[in-house]
């Protein structure tokens, strides 16, 4: 299951100096609450995502920690002032310490 | 609906005083009106996706920023949502994610700013059909 796992960005790859731009995130990940039961009555244990840790060039731009009220495939649009070129990286850590990164680069034109 | 019946006993739901102790256990102080606003649709057919838009009417310089957005709900078995931590880099202190309702509740949010400033905004939520895994 855990290989079903996959972060997806939207990231723009230019922006002017100084501008704000919105930053798209989605990871695939059921987010198990530990209040669901399975097909035989039996509760799923809790399992979600419960950290996203977004950094631009290693500076910390947001810092997310989520509760099972967060919906499966937890999707976050926040926004990053670009002053300089450089490279946008994410980290996702579920209650197994499991995590997953990836990262896009955006240049200043 | 009697399974639905079943489900709401079974689940103990957090009340709004819960919520806003969830709330005063991140944040210290008390929070005024205003500055945040929660857009989300006034009827949510399906709990278990809400789209949710949180954003603070702020500068965010490297004077005055908003530090974090605390989100609750006061009608889910748990009353944290989420928690937001902003630095001048974020450029706008907007969040938009996507909820579980397990009902028709209340979603309350805290902006902190970084001089520890609290602001607050809230939201009812009326919802067809709960989410949470129930």
């Amino acid at each position: 299951m855990a290989d079903d796992i996959k972060p997806r960005l939207r990231v723009p790859t230019s922006a002017k100096k100084g501008e704000v731009v919105e930053i798209k995130t989605l990871i695939t990940h059921p987010m198990e609450t530990g209040l669901r039961k399975d097909s035989d009555g039996k509760l799923v244990p809790r399992l979600i995502v419960n950290a996203l840790a977004v950094t631009y060039n290693d500076k910390p731009v947001l810092n997310a920690r989520l509760e099972p009220a967060v919906s499966a495939n937890p999707y976050l649009a926040f926004f990053l002032k670009v002053d300089e070129s450089g490279t946008l990286k994410f980290t996702w850590t579920d209650d197994n310490k499991q995590s997953w990164s990836a990262e896009s680069k955006i240049e200043v034109t | 609906m009697a399974l639905a019946g079943a489900l709401v006993a079974r689940h103990a739901f957090a009340t709004t005083d819960q919520a806003k102790d969830w709330l005063a256990g991140h944040a210290k102080g008390a929070p005024k009106d205003g500055k945040v606003s929660l857009k989300a649709p006034e009827i949510a057919e399906n709990g278990n996706a809400v789209p949710l838009t949180v954003s603070v009417d702020s500068e965010m310089s490297d004077k005055t920023w908003v530090k974090a957005i605390y989100i609750a709900a006061d009608g889910n078995p748990n009353p944290g949502v989420a928690v937001y931590e902003f630095t001048p880099l974020s450029g706008k202190a907007e969040v938009s994610l996507r909820v579980r309702l397990q009902q028709t509740q209340k979603l309350v949010a805290v902006a902190e700013m970084n001089d520890g400033t609290l602001f607050t905004a809230s939201r009812e939520i009326k919802v067809t059909i709960g989410g949470c895994g129930g």
